[in-house]
């Protein structure tokens, strides 16, 4: 069943236009990933779907459509989605930054329990959890990010380029967490990437866009021995 | 030895007045990007509002304070949603102006209501006097001391150990974020005037027995607590409460030892002096940190 359907979303940012009418599908359970090159507009449309920024086209999440609500109303819905470059409170510790996503939530004993829980899938943060959020390493502050986004119970996981400036270990140790929440959780997941090798491998389905609009889609394994996908994307 | 602890307890009392209105300024500070210039008048007009209550409605002294309270949180928030928040979008410099319209507007409000004559706001506590071993210390002091330090308390825990004050906070610190995370961040920081407008009442309320009622009252005070906040640091709460206490205590031995040349029309001047000197030696504070951006 489809979870998240995009329609023609068309987005601007002033007079620049940045998506020339994305159509794509995420069904529940699902991995997705998103690729393109450098302003082909994956941020964009995570945007789009997070309702930061103005669009036009039809967006449904769960049969529900939320084209026209505002972000803290998306996120109650169950749209989890860890921006470029974290978003994280560099001035909070890293318990606060936790609890903080269960800000959707009634309830603070479940949301401690859970944010517990959420901490212990990244043993390198987990204990040290009244340090400023700031000093983590970036590496770190994106394992908060994906704790932090797991506290809200999402029913969608959107993440923006985690692979953003870590170093290839970290990588790795991010990726092996969301195929676990996605393969053994049931955690339907998009996920944008410049780094498309790791996403192709940690994801069952990809669109790759161009230009702002979806220029090609299909199963994870099959894109990764397309010819252009490999010489664009993969770099062999 | 006595002289001097009876001038640090005079000091401590008109510290505690100072941080309450200092909190505030930091609060808004943190929230909203700019020093709310009418926060002084939103003091004085609770305090004419608590004085109305007791003296033409004949509420008892504690039943106004605290209805007084309830008025400044709705009044505060009132103001964020329909004047702050709309202006939100411009700069910091419109906003600022907006603020000192508001100060002009609630001063000749005021004037306008209760008219321009003094009038006396009376103590919730007695007039008496202390001897503890030889110093003599005024009971009202001892009161504005004790209830400035329950408020300030009382809003600390709340921001440190609620699940809300920890939202508000968030919502202040990072709006964007905050959004994502499903935080309603326009009425945090709605919450967050409304409990800035709370302890700028709490302010008046404790002052005004110790000056006439009138509708300029609070202005000389919104001078020491602005010097107060940024002595400690105008991002620090923790900050603008120990910068208002040591501006209130250095004000009071000051003027206590050298009265002679140092007398009621210098204390005005040593503070601004002291907040320049800030400004210039540490532009961040006592407490503040330097924020390094890379650019």
């Amino acid at each position: 069943m489809a979870l998240l359907t995009l329609d023609n979303v068309e987005a601007r940012y002033g007079p620049i236009k940045a998506l020339h009418g994305v159509s794509l599908v995420v069904e529940e359970g699902q991995a997705v990933s998103l690729l393109g090159a450098n302003g082909a507009g994956k941020t964009t449309t995570l945007r789009a779907v997070s309702g930061t920024v103005r669009k036009t086209g039809e967006i449904a999440f769960g049969g529900k459509r939320i084209s026209g609500c505002g972000p803290e109303t998306i996120a109650r819905l169950g749209i989890a989605h860890v921006p470029e470059g974290r978003g994280i409170y560099a001035e909070l510790t890293v318990w606060e930054n936790v609890v903080l996503g269960g800000s959707t939530r009634r309830g603070g004993r479940t949301v401690k329990q859970d944010a517990e829980r959420a901490l212990q899938y990244f043993p390198r943060i987990a204990g040290r959890r009244s340090q400023q959020a700031g000093t983590l390493s970036g590496g770190e502050q994106q394992m908060l990010a994906l704790a932090r986004a797991l506290v809200a119970r999402p029913r969608l996981l959107m993440l923006d380029e985690p692979s953003l400036g870590l170093a290839p270990t970290a990588v790795q140790e991010f990726y092996r967490v969301v195929r676990a929440l996605n393969q053994e959780e049931g955690l339907t997941v998009l996920v944008v990437e410049q780094n498309a090798r790791i996403a192709l491998v940690s994801t069952q389905h990809a669109y790759v866009l161009e230009v702002g609009r979806v220029a090609l889609s299909g199963a994870s394994d099959q894109l990764s021995r397309h010819e252009g996908v490999r010489a664009s994307y993969l770099g062999y | 030895m006595t002289e001097f602890v009876q001038y640090v307890v005079v000091g401590l009392a008109n510290g505690g007045v100072y941080a309450t209105l200092a909190l505030a300024l930091v609060l808004i500070h943190r929230a909203t990007g700019i020093v709310n210039f009418a926060q002084g008048e939103m003091g004085m007009f609770a305090t004419f509002i608590a004085w109305s209550l007791i003296n033409h409605h004949g509420l008892p002294y504690w039943v106004a304070f605290f209805v007084t309270l309830l008025i400044a949180f709705l009044g505060g928030a009132g103001i964020h949603q329909a004047v702050i928040r709309p202006l939100e979008r411009g700069s910091a410099l419109t906003v600022v102006m907006a603020t000192i319209a508001l100060l002009i507007v609630l001063n000749g409000l005021a004037g306008w209501i209760w008219a321009p004559d003094a009038k006396f706001m009376q103590s919730p506590f007695p007039l008496k006097v202390l001897h503890v071993g030889g110093v003599v210390m005024n009971v009202q002091d001892l009161g504005v001391i004790g209830v400035s330090l329950l408020c300030v308390a009382v809003v600390f825990l709340f921001f440190r150990f609620t699940r809300l004050g920890l939202q508000m906070r968030a919502a202040a610190v990072g709006p964007a974020t905050s959004r994502l995370l499903g935080i309603r961040v326009p009425l945090m920081l709605s919450l967050g005037w409304g409990l800035a407008a709370m302890l700028s009442a709490v302010s008046g309320m404790m002052a005004a027995p110790f000056v006439q009622l009138d509708p300029n009252f609070m202005l000389l005070i919104l001078t020491y607590s602005f010097a107060a906040a940024v002595l400690g640091g105008i991002d620090s709460p923790v900050g603008s409460v120990v910068g208002a206490f040591l501006i209130g205590v250095g004000i009071s031995v000051l003027s206590g030892y050298a009265r002679d040349f140092l007398g009621g029309e210098l204390q005005l001047p040593v503070a601004l002096a002291v907040l320049l000197g800030v400004l210039v030696l540490r532009p961040a504070g006592l407490f503040g940190r330097v924020v390094v951006r890379r650019v």
